[in-house]
């Protein structure tokens, strides 16, 4: 995945999506120990049934991870990811392939940040997880 | 009927310090699949002009904290929203001063019925006292 530096990104620019490995249990394992996030709904099957949910679903912090993850490497190490603002709207399963979108919506020279909406689709569906991130560059 | 007693808006968890640690980034970032070098390589971040790893943007969930005047007793408790935002990157080595607080508490009516959301807001400052970062995170019970 290729960075973009400030001259490289104009308003109304779709960068390229990434596109996640389809998500695993063990992953959900990993996470809840890394974030200490440790509510059973991520990680035990029958928990997760016993609230009415078909199976565990996945942490919303691990979706925002991935969309964090996208923001940075579209900054890569020419600024940071100084705003990342989301809305969880939909839940996400273990095997689900989920894709980051992000789109240049404002470019502000006096500050040197860059607006980008993103979201998260899975198999071309409807957005997951929706949100705003800004770019601070250096 | 509110899950939450309004009361509890403007109370604070206590300040709690965390120091951040190489281990618990590289750790993060595996988690995620996220394997953006200024995380996993020491001496790439220190090529950049960091004074050791950079921690992904969404770290700061790891900075679990207690007020002791907000007790949630729902069955089940989903995250509608959450918010990062940052003066400068979280280095490891840092030590930051942590405190949340509760922002707001209201109700909203949707297709699941009667629902209270939760707004917490919790800020990082450095030792020498500058702001770090902010988080604010909505809860819906």
């Amino acid at each position: 995945m290729q960075s973009f530096t400030w001259n490289e990104l104009e308003v109304g620019m779709e960068l390229e999506p990434l596109v996640q490995p389809a998500i695993e249990k063990v992953q959900l394992v990993k996470y809840a120990g890394a974030s200490g996030d440790f509510n059973p709904i991520h990680t035990d099957d029958e928990t997760a049934k016993k609230v009415g949910l078909p199976s565990v679903i996945a942490h919303g912090m691990l979706s925002m991870g991935f969309l964090a993850k996208h923001a940075g490497q579209i900054v890569g190490t020419y600024g940071f990811v100084s705003r990342l603002k989301v809305r969880f709207s939909g839940m996400v399963f273990p095997g689900d392939v989920l894709a980051c979108h992000a789109k240049v919506t404002g470019k502000d020279e006096a500050s040197r940040t860059v607006d980008l909406e993103v979201f998260i689709s899975r198999d071309e569906g409807k957005p997951l997880t929706i949100g705003e991130a800004t770019l601070t560059y250096y | 009927m509110l899950q939450i007693e309004p009361s509890v808006i403007g109370t604070a968890s206590d300040p709690k310090l965390f120091e951040i640690e190489k281990g618990a980034i590289r750790a993060f970032a595996n988690a995620i699949g996220d394997d953006n070098p200024l995380y996993t390589d020491e001496d790439f971040a220190k090529r950049q002009g960091f004074a050791s790893l950079v921690a992904p943007p969404t770290f700061p969930t790891t900075f679990r904290l207690h007020n002791p005047r907000l007790q949630i007793k729902a069955a089940r408790i989903l995250h509608g929203e959450q918010e990062y935002r940052y003066m400068r990157p979280i280095v490891a080595g840092d030590v930051l001063q942590c405190v949340s607080q509760v922002v707001d508490v209201y109700e909203r009516t949707g297709k699941l019925g009667a629902m209270t959301f939760l707004v917490t807001e919790i800020q990082g400052h450095d030792l020498a006292g500058n702001l770090v970062f902010t988080g604010r995170s909505t809860i819906i019970l």
